[in-house]
């Protein structure tokens, strides 16, 4: 109990995954899927880096996975702001069930 | 009495947080390497450590689950984000700790409670969602994370010991990012040049 190993990061990853993928269901603000998406996107960095601690095969890549991951973050976080903008502009709402103008 | 709760909670979760650095000056655990440990004392405070902020982590990503207001959402996404670097630093990885505390919270976070205040005053100001969806989502992502953890729990990962190494520098990192992922690393450079562009591009002002 008192040592900490692999699968203690690991539970608190699923636990992270589990609430990101309940926030992108249930919530209808536009800047609130992309607060799931974070949380996802977070599970799976602390995963990378859970690894590369305690697998000695994975030495150096888990942090540059993990790395990786933070810059797609930040990358996407800014595509998808300025995105819920463009919509705010055309519908003035970020509710994700209005922006329907592209169904057949 | 109920938001009352509300606006402290997150509160209480940042200052747990800002104790950091001192139970980790307490620790030594991110300097030190694991195998010259003198085994007890500091496997328990690394243990008392980490299921302190497994704690925080888990309740305010619950946190970001369940308020219904984006800014409350996003002061949790930032107890769950530092909360995360911690992770970070008692897995031996400092630096990227800290890049997640710049990056993560110093800009994603703001960039994000930017959004939000720049499409705040909407005329449809109400989010709500059905209760049976919200269930039926609860029940399901109660039962992946009960599926998860049962897997992980029997899963061998042929870990050859508990924390095995010395924690990676620096310096280390700087020299496969230039040698090995060189072309990844230049690949994200221009990433995040055309996202830059694309983001002004996309969120700039119509001129008629």
């Amino acid at each position: 109990m008192v040592t900490i190993g692999l699968t203690h990061y690991l539970i608190v990853s699923a636990a992270l995954f589990c609430c990101g993928v309940f926030v992108m269901t249930t919530k209808r603000n536009a800047i609130g899927l992309l607060i799931g998406v974070e949380l996802v996107l977070n599970a799976a960095a602390l995963n990378f880096v859970a690894f590369d601690r305690y697998i000695e095969a994975a030495r150096i890549d888990g942090l540059i996975a993990a790395l990786f991951v933070i810059v797609l973050a930040a990358a996407e976080a800014a595509i998808a702001v300025a995105i819920c903008i463009n919509v705010y502009k055309n519908l003035a709402s970020v509710d994700v069930d209005r922006a329907n103008q592209l169904n057949g | 009495m109920q938001s009352r709760l509300k606006d402290i909670l997150p509160l209480m979760t940042i200052a747990v947080l800002s104790s950091v650095p001192f139970a980790l000056a307490q620790s030594d655990v991110t300097n030190e390497a694991p195998n010259v440990m003198t085994a007890k004392p500091a496997g328990m405070v690394e243990a008392v450590l980490f299921y302190l902020f497994a704690a925080t982590t888990i309740v305010s990503a619950l946190g970001v689950c369940t308020c219904k207001n984006v800014v409350r959402m996003a002061v949790w996404l930032f107890c769950t984000l530092s909360s995360v670097a911690v992770m970070y630093f008692l897995l031996a990885a400092p630096f990227l700790g800290a890049v997640q505390l710049i990056v993560y919270v110093g800009g994603t976070l703001i960039l994000l409670i930017f959004g939000v205040m720049l499409t705040g005053k909407s005329p449809w100001l109400r989010f709500d969602i059905k209760r049976g969806e919200m269930i039926a989502s609860g029940v399901v992502c109660l039962s992946l994370f009960i599926a998860l953890s049962m897997l992980l729990a029997r899963a061998d990962w042929s870990t050859s010991a508990t924390g095995v190494k010395a924690g990676v520098t620096v310096e280390e990192i700087g020299r496969v990012l230039l040698s090995k992922y060189v072309v990844p690393f230049e690949a994200a450079g221009v990433l995040l040049f055309i996202v830059m562009v694309g983001a002004a591009h996309l969120a700039r002002q119509e001129k008629k």
